[in-house]
Parts: structure tokens; sequence; C-alpha cells
């Protein structure tokens, strides 16, 4: 099972990521680590982590999903509704109850759907619940009816544009424009010391290590080759008697609910969630990682996020007007001349290559 | 007192309404000026109003304006204009120069508040005479407004008088409206005046009816009460008729907006995520037109759009073609990578067009010929939109001619129907897809030339439409163009009537769900072409 | 149940009607095949060959008409994976095999066993079905290429592992469209000696333009024409029809 699990790339990305859960709390301890790169980290890898989820879809089912930020978002809001609840009356105004901003829009008492939030698991639970039952009734609606290529792409731009709407609006609840912040603690570590921000950065890594193996355990089992199967050949699938729809349907949520824990993990490290996350080319950046890592990889993935992620901090830092236009020739250029991604640079035989075919829906 | 004065005075003006004054009447009558008693000087103005002779109007209006004093010495009341420590005299009706008089021997005829509103009123009461249609219009409609009860006798006199139709009515809703004022008026006259409220409809007609409280006859505020019923059912049909209207406009604005993209991702199945900046670069092109026009020929400033028009359509275009010949072409088949390369692209040009224009909004300028509105009952349709609707229909046509009627045309629908049939034809298939491109991205400039004129010209104007515009072609059915006409035109109607309801960002959402869901029942959208041969 | 039971053919289709945007591509087709037996079905292009076998396998549903399977099931209440499910194998006239997937893995896909996404999860290959692919690769003669990709294959191997993997579904019904298309003589000639093999303990319909291989077949000959049957019987008997030579083989 291990060594179905484990071939020798991701072996060598375990061993990685390994060192990394143990050096980054380690170096930085010993000061040799500044303490600002460590949030800064454990952000990047919440990005493989959704990247990883995409890839999933994407590159073993063939859903180019334009909408897995959302899945992110709901979880991050999941999260940070904990949050805001975890501050109690230490916030401007005070109120034991209410977040501010609902002090500050005059509301009188909790909305029934921020009940609960006050415990931790429950927020948890509501991490993964939230994305993974928008995601199955999405899926359930669009698979059903098999509506599949562009037309799948454009809906989940559109399901998360709706969301992006409707989280500016103040009347949701969820803050508006300013989101969720000014978070203090979680479950009574405080937020800005350097011993928290280790330890959500090991949950990350952590994270992302077993993302990587659940997701490497789904694409060699057999139910792995049946979605191969429908990426390639999706009428051929139906032909021999597999529900593809189901299938689909499985490993859309399965990405939904990774996704939304990915958002958990995000918010408390960058102590702020608002309708941005929401935005159309938040999504679109997700693809980008998944494609210039190289796609049906599941760590190519996760390599991308880091690596364009890592690109953004540096250019914005020294050049930012040049930042838009190394991300657009970067989503060219891999697209004509590493359809297989940077990992596809170096030699995968074994790789199942990425089948050139007609993607226009059949 | 006054009263009495005002009624003598009256009668005087109304015994002679119908001969012309001579102007020894009026000085006649302007020596009731002469007094410190306010009621006597309004009683005056009044009179000399009712006398409906056009040169009266000089006379309030300086009376007004505190210009009118009178010579101690003999009475004599003038018009006088500062000159040096002294005035210049005037006849306060003819205007004729009378000398000059020293400060101290002249007095002003003093008046307050009161009296200058009454005056406001009066002078609407006598440019009711007026030979310019336009200016008794006017002067009713003030009368409307101001609801001076003075004006009354002026009033029904020039109804009498009056031979244009509608001036008529201006007049006798300017009637109605004074005699609503007053609960004392007698009920026949009131509800009579009601009825011609209620004819004229209206927001301000449904204020004025408001104001019929408890203390005016029963019948009346019956009648006041049925009549606010019968102008607020017209008036929310005229409601649904401005948000039909604004429905159409959004339509028209989605329609240019996705109609390029109709021809890209429904002809070609290429999906162009750089539309949206074609559409940018249309909007920069018309400001970059005005730009010059403004600092180099001034005079041609009216028809700036219409020379931006075709440039706009060859830089969008000839982009579109760099886009096709440089990456599209390499990636024809594969729906999924042309949309992420497009949208480096877009990246690309949002950031180059930051760098050369600067991040703010730019301002585009409306041609005389587009600033304005028009009412239309109680619609209100602006002159920039209702142009953009017919400048939307009529590339919508261009568009149809141009594939049903040319060569191009032929070898477009060709080559989208049998690729491999139409080059053994010796049709030129890679020519003929960066001209479809060029064709749907020059479409996208001229969109952008059409929303400089109502929408902030920013890198970021493309962004706001894409998502919109890919609505539209995916619920009217890609390869369609008429289905990107209902399309837009649903989705423009559906929102503008869901705004009043829901507000404007429910009514995009609700808007938003209902696609998603309306794919899961025609996933392939409004007017899909059905069949075998689509299936495989 | 045996109330419910019409017929005692395996596959029975009754005036079944069926048109795109006003275009007849099925009109009053009635058509019916025992269990075992191996029909050829050919006619001219538009004959309704292709929407027949759409409609059998639920790819399509008709306007109008009775489609039964083993005398209860109506097909056309189903969709392609409840029909595949129900013993109706299907190959296309352009071989359509996972590309990237090995030979082995093409045939495992295919192999009859539960397809549910659970199922599959955890599925481990058991011994039989280990016995089951050699047996069946060896029957396609692609042993020796069972671990490379499906993409590498050669045209005629790519038919005769379409083949294999409807095989080892092991359907009661084959439909099989054109599997001599684009094959050498040789090729062509021991597919119709498997097909025979294979029909007796499957149904099998082959849809065919080839005459030659119609007549290797040596079975009961439909012809369609304009959706409806035109003629049926042995090739003897259907090539001796005035209307069979006008609509088609006269051409």
């Amino acid at each position: 099972m291990l060594s179905r699990l484990l071939d020798p790339r991701t072996a060598i990305f375990m061993a990685i990521m390994a060192a990394l859960t143990i050096g980054v709390p380690v170096l930085n301890g010993a000061g040799l680590l500044p303490d600002y790169l460590v949030p800064l980290l454990g952000k990047w890898l919440c990005y493989a982590i959704l990247a990883v989820a995409l890839d999933l879809v994407w590159g073993y089912a063939g859903i180019l999903s334009l909408g897995h930020g959302a899945f992110f978002a709901l979880g991050g809001y999941a999260m940070g509704m904990h949050l805001m609840r975890e501050i109690g009356p230490r916030g401007v105004y005070g109120d034991p109850i209410l977040p501010d901003f609902m002090v500050f829009l005059n509301w009188k008492e909790l909305p029934w759907f921020w009940l609960g939030f006050d415990s931790f698991p429950f927020a948890l639970l509501m991490a993964m619940l939230v994305p993974g039952l928008l995601a199955f009734v999405f899926g359930w609606l669009a698979f059903r009816s098999r509506v599949t290529g562009v037309y799948l792409s454009i809906i989940t731009q559109a399901m998360t544009y709706a969301l992006y709407l409707s989280f500016f609006r103040n009347e949701m609840g969820f803050g508006g424009n300013n989101g969720l912040t000014d978070f203090k603690d979680v479950l009574g570590f405080d937020l800005q010391s350097g011993s928290t921000r280790a330890g959500l950065f090991v949950l990350s890594a952590v994270l992302l290590m077993l993302t990587v193996l659940v997701c490497r355990a789904v694409v060699t089992s057999k139910a792995g080759k049946v979605l191969v199967a429908v990426r390639d050949a999706e009428s051929r699938t139906r032909f021999l008697g597999y529900r593809v729809e189901g299938y689909k349907l499985f490993v859309f949520v399965l990405s939904a609910v990774i996704a939304g824990l990915a958002g958990a993990l995000y918010t408390p490290q960058v102590g702020i969630i608002n309708p941005s996350e929401f935005a159309p080319a938040e999504s679109i950046m997700v693809v980008i990682w998944v494609a210039i890592g190289g796609r049906g990889t599941l760590i190519g993935a996760a390599l991308g996020a880091v690596l364009v992620a890592a690109m953004e901090s540096w250019l914005t830092g020294v050049a930012p007007e040049l930042w838009l236009f190394a991300l657009g020739a970067m989503f060219v250029l891999v697209t004509l001349f590493l359809p297989k991604g940077v990992l596809g640079l170096f030699g995968a035989g074994n790789l199942p290559a990425f089948a050139k075919r007609s993607e226009v829906p059949a | 007192m006054r009263a009495l004065l005002c009624s003598f005075f009256m009668i005087l003006a109304l015994a002679s309404a119908s001969t012309a004054e001579t102007l020894d009447r009026l000085r006649e009558i302007s020596a009731g000026f002469v007094t410190k008693d306010y009621g006597q000087v309004q009683a005056t103005a009044e009179a000399l109003a009712a006398t409906g002779d056009a040169r009266v109007a000089t006379a309030l209006s300086a009376l007004r304006g505190g210009d009118l004093r009178f010579r101690k010495s003999d009475k004599q009341v003038f018009r006088v204009e500062k000159v040096g420590r002294d005035y210049a005299l005037f006849d306060p009706f003819t205007g004729e120069a009378m000398g000059q008089a020293g400060s101290r021997e002249t007095s002003k005829i003093k008046v307050n508040n009161a009296i200058r509103n009454a005056i406001d009123g009066l002078l609407g009461g006598l440019t009711l005479r007026a030979d310019d249609p336009a200016i008794r219009l006017d002067a009713a409609e003030a009368l409307f407004k101001s609801r001076d009860p003075g004006a009354l006798a002026a009033l029904g006199s020039a109804i009498e008088a009056e031979t244009d139709g509608s001036v008529r009515d201006a007049m006798r809703e300017a009637r109605a409206s004074i005699l609503l004022a007053s609960a004392q008026n007698e009920p026949q006259a009131l509800i009579e005046a009601v009825e011609t409220i209620r004819a004229r409809g209206g927001q301000d007609a449904l204020g004025l009816l408001a104001q019929i409280g408890a203390d005016y006859p029963e019948p009346v505020q019956e009648a006041a009460a049925q009549a606010r019923r019968g102008i607020e059912q017209s008036l929310m049909l005229w409601g649904y008729g401005q948000s039909l209207w604004q429905g159409i406009s959004l339509g028209s604005v989605l329609l240019l907006a996705a109609i390029g993209l109709a021809i890209t991702f429904g002809v070609m199945g290429v999906i162009n995520m750089a539309h949206g900046e074609l559409v940018m670069l249309g909007a920069y092109t018309t400001f970059a037109v005005q730009e010059v026009i403004r600092t180099s020929a001034p005079h041609l400033f009216d028809v700036s759009l219409l020379i931006a028009a075709p440039l706009a359509f060859l830089v969008a275009g000839a982009v579109g073609v760099a886009i096709e010949r440089g990456i599209v072409r390499y990636l024809y088949g594969r729906a999924l990578e042309t949309l992420l390369a497009t949208w480096g692209v877009s990246l690309i040009l949002q950031q180059a067009v930051r760098t050369i224009f600067g991040p703010n909004n730019r301002e585009v300028g409306n041609p005389s010929w587009m600033s304005g509105a028009f009412e239309l009952g109680e619609m209100t349709i602006t002159y920039n939109r209702l142009w953009i609707l017919v400048f939307a229909l009529t590339v919508f046509v261009l568009l149809l001619l141009i594939l049903k009627r040319t060569p191009l045309g032929l070898q477009m629908r060709a080559v989208t129907q049998n690729r491999a049939m139409a080059a053994d034809m010796g049709v030129r298939t890679a020519w003929v897809d960066a001209m479809t491109f060029g064709l749907g991205a020059g479409i996208a400039g001229l969109a952008g030339v059409a929303l400089s004129q109502i929408d902030n010209v920013s890198p970021n104007l493309g962004q706001s439409y894409i998502v919109d515009s890919f609505m539209v072609v995916v619920f009217g059915g890609a390869g369609n163009l008429f289905g990107a006409l209902a399309g837009a035109f649903t989705l423009g109607i559906a929102n503008k009537f869901l705004e009043p309801l829901a507000g404007a960002m429910l009514a995009k959402i609700a808007v938003l769900v209902f696609i998603i869901l309306f794919i899961q029942k025609r996933p392939r959208g409004l007017f899909a072409i059905r069949g075998r041969a689509v299936e495989n | 149940m045996n109330a419910l039971r019409t017929t005692e053919a395996l596959l029975y289709l009754d005036d079944v009607h069926r048109s795109f945007d006003g275009f007849k591509a099925i009109n009053g087709l009635s058509f019916a095949m025992k269990s075992g037996e191996l029909r050829a079905v050919i006619g001219p292009n538009g004959a309704g060959k292709t929407t027949m076998m759409d409609i059998i396998t639920g790819k399509t549903r008709p306007d109008t008409g009775t489609v039964l399977w083993d005398g209860s099931v109506d097909l056309t209440r189903e969709d392609e994976a409840d029909t595949a499910r129900l013993g109706i194998g299907r190959k296309f006239q352009k071989p359509t095999v996972f590309e990237t997937h090995s030979v082995e893995d093409n045939l495992l896909l295919a192999l009859k066993d539960d397809r549910g996404v659970l199922a599959t999860l955890f599925a481990r290959t058991s011994k039989a079905q280990a016995a089951r692919l050699d047996e069946l690769l060896a029957l396609v003669r692609l042993s020796d290429r069972r671990k490379d990709l499906a993409a590498n294959l050669s045209h005629g191997q790519k038919q005769w592992l379409e083949i294999g993997m409807l095989l080892a579904q092991d359907p009661k019904l084959l439909l099989v469209d054109e599997p001599a298309a684009g094959m050498t003589d040789d090729e062509t000639m021991r597919t119709a000696d498997l097909l025979k093999d294979i029909a007796g303990a499957h149904a099998v319909v082959v849809v065919e333009h080839d005459m030659e291989f119609v007549k290797a077949l040596g079975c009961r000959v439909t012809v369609l024409h304009q959706g409806s049957v035109l003629a049926e019987g042995s090739l003897e008997h259907v090539s001796a029809d005035p209307r069979v030579v006008e609509v088609y083989l006269g051409r």
C-alpha cells in the first residue's frame, strides 16, 4: 500500500516536507529565520494544499474548476467566524457576544448562522462541511446534466462570482467589504506569538502531506483509473457501465473539503479573510499554479503554488508594475511550451501523459 | 384696508383688461407705491400685474431688486441705476431716461420677503401673455409650483386667450394647483381641480394631492384619494416602463460586450478571456482620440466618436489578430488551455494600459448630441443610452450581414462546419481563423467606444464585463448570434426588473444563480443547435 | 415477473420514432434479437444505424415506441451506464480506448465488477480477475504489450483492444460498429472469425459497410433505410430484393 502511494517523486517530496516541518520552527527558534517568514511560508503551504485539491479534479478528472477559490474562502470564513467569537469582549466596542462589525451595524443579536461557531470543533467541521455541501449541490446539478468542458468552467466562475458579490453585502452578516479580522487568539494561543505561528506552520505542512497522501490513494486506486478514463473519454466510460457523474461528484466534493481545510488554516496565519478571496481572478490563479507545476502530478501542483507565490512576494516587493506582466507571460508560456508543467521538465516517463485530445465537450 | 385696496384695484384692472392699457393708467396705479405700508406695496404690485401689460414686468423686477424709488418732490416713481453717488432715473415701464437725482432726493420703495415671493408669482402670471409659447408654458409651470393665488385672475384671462392646446392644459393645471392650495374654495371647483391634476399625473401631482387633508370638504378628500390611486397606478406602469428601458439599455451594453465573444466562442469554440481587455482598448482609443482633438482640433469634438469607432475597431482587431496568430492557433481543440493563455494576455494588456495611461479613471466626454435626456411620459431617456442601443443593434445587423452575405462570412461558416473539407476546397483556413478572431476582437473595440460614454475608463474596465458577457453567451447558446441577442436583452431586463425588488447586487446574484440552474436544464443554452452532429 | 414478460426476444424494438430538428432519423423501426444470435445490420449513410445503437444503449431517447430488454426492462428509461450494467456492450466505429492507460488497465476497467465509487476506491485485483486478464490479453494478441500505453498501439491493435474490453464486460449483447474499418484483409477475416466465435455465448449486432465482411459472417442480415427496416433475411435473400438493390447495393 505504502509503495503504491509513495512513488519516487512523492517520496522525495515527503522527505523535503518532513525536513521543512521540523527545520522551519527550529531555525526560527534559533533566530536564523526571520519571524515574518514563518506565517508567509505557512500561507504558501495553504496555497499548495488548495492547488493539490484543484489538481485532483482538473488533472485527473478533467474538471477545470474556475471557482475553487470559493471553497477555500468558505473554509477561511468558517474559521474566521470562530476567531471572531474568540475575541469576545476584547473588541473595540467591548461587546461580549457580537463582533465589532455587528455592533457597528447596530445589530442586537447574533444571526442564527453564527451560532455554534464559538466552538472550535464545530467551526472546523463547518470549514469542511459548507464547502463540501456547496460542491455536492453544485456538482450534483452540473454533472447530472452533463455540463462539461468550458461550460462547466464558466458556471463555476459564475458560482464564485455570485458568492463574491454576496459576501460584499453587509446584510449577509460576514463583515461586508472588510471581512473578518482583528483576531486575537486561537484555542487560547496568542496569534501574534512566534510559537503559535510556528505551530500553525507545522499544521499546514502536515495537512499538505496528508492531502498528498489521500489524493495519491485516490488516484492510484481503481477509482483513480476510472477518473482518468473519464478525463480522456467520458462517453466511453459510460458505455463501460460507470456512473460518471458519481465519480465526478465524489472527487469534486473531496477536493472542496480539502480546499475548505486549507482556507481554515489560511485565515489565522494571514489574520484576515475578506470577499476578495472569492474574486474570479483568485480562482484562476490557482489554475496557473497547477498548470505551472504540472497537472496530474499532485506534487507538481504544490510546487507550482509555492513557486508562483514566492515569485509574487518577491516581484511585488522589487518591481510591482512588472508582476502582472510576469504572471501574464507565465500563463501564455506555460500553456504554449510547458503543457506538462515544470515537473514535466524533469523527464517523468512514468507519468500518464496528458492526452492530446479535443476538450470540446463530447 | 389691504383687502379693500386689493379688490378695488382688481375691479379696476378687470374693467380695463380687454382694452389696451395706456401708460397713464399704469402710472396711475403705480402711485400706490408711494407708501411705507408693505400691504399697499404688494396690492399695488398685484394690481399692476393684473393689467396683464408686458411693460409691467420691468417695473416689478426692479421693485423686487430694490431698484424702484420715488422722487420725494413729486411722488413720481422711477427705476434707478446707481451712478456714483447719484441715481440715473428711468421710466419704470418704458425704460426712457429721465435724468438724474441725488440719493437724498429719492426714497426707496421697501419690499419684504413676502412681497418678493408675491412678485415671483406675479412675474409668472405676466409672462403668461408672452409671445413665445415656450415662455408661456414655463410661466404656467412656475405658477403650478408657486401656487400664488394672486395669479388666478391673470391665469383665468390667459386661459381664455390661449391658442396653444398644451399650454392651455398647463395653465389649467396651474389654476387647479392654485385652487387646491386653499380648502376654502368652492367644493365643486376643488373637485374639478382634482380631476385636472389627476389627468396631469406624475410625481408632483401625487405630492399636491397628498396635501389635501382633513380640513377639505369630504367629497374633495374622496376625489383626491381616488385620484391618487389612479396616479399611483399609472406611475407604477411608467415605473415598469422605466425598468424596461433600463433593462433594454443594459441589454444593449451586454450585447455589445458579448457579441464579439459570441463569434470567438460560438463560431470558433475559442474562449477568449482577454475579450474584456479588448473592450478596454477600444475605450482607451476613444480617450486618445479625444485627447488629440482637444489639443489640436476642438471643433471636431462632436464627431470624436465617429473618428474613434473605426480606429478602435482597427486597434482591437489588430491586437486580436496578433493574439490569434501568436497564441490561439497553437491551441485549437484545447479550449481550456486557450482560456488560460488568453487570461494571461488579459493580465498583460491590463498592466500595459496601466503603465501607459496610469491606473486612474480617464475622462472621456460625451459629444453634445449624446448629452442630456428627454422625457417620455414619466420616463427619462438619456441620449447616450439611446444612441448605444442604436449602435448595438447596428453592429448586430452589420455582423449578421457580414456572416450571411460576404465571402468572408461564407468561408467562416464553411470552416466552422467542416474545417478539413473547407481546406480541401481551397479556403485558407488559417487566414479565416485570424480574420474571424480579428472580427470578434474589433467588435469588442467598438463596444469599448460605446462603454466609454457610460462607464469609467480605467484599466479594470474589461474585468467588470467579462463574467457578464460570458453569461450572455452561455445563456443564449454558443454559436448563435440571435442567442446572444436574446440572452443579452433577457438578462438585462431581468436584472433591471429585479433591482427595485432586491437591490442591484442581489439582482445580479439572482441572475447568476438563475443561469447556473438554467445551464442544468439546457446545457447548450437557449438557442442550442441540437442533433447528433453536435453531440459527437 | 413473468406477467411483465411480453416477448421471448433478448432485444425487442417496436415502432420506434426519433427525429432531430425535423429530420426523421428513426421512423417506425421494429427489430428483434434472440439470445446468442449474430446479426449484421447494413444500410446506406443516414439509414439510422448509429441512432438505433444510440437508442438501444440509452444515449438517445426515442420520441415514441417500445424498446424492451430481456422481455421486461424498458430501455427508454435507462442511460448509458444502466444499459452497460444490464449487459449491453458497445464498440464504436472509431476505436475509443483510454489512451493514457496501459493496455492492461484498459481491460481491467472493462472487467465485469462492481462499478460503484466506493467499490472501485478500495478494489484489489483478485486472482480470478488476474487470470481472466491474461486470458483476454492472449485472445486479442496483446500479451506482450500489456504495460504499454494504449495510445502507442496501432489502429488495428486498438480495434482489438476495444473488442477485448467488450469481452471483458461479458455482455449479453454486443453492438459492434464497423469493426473492419481501416483493417487489412487479413485482420478483417480474423475479426469476422472472432465475432463468430463470440456469438452463441453472446448476442452480437454488427453494423458494417464491407460486403465481404458481412458474407464472411454468414448470418442473418437486416437492411435499414430511412429509419426503418427495408428487408431482413439471409444475405442472398436481401441481395435479391430489388428495393435493396436500388437503395444500397446497386450503387
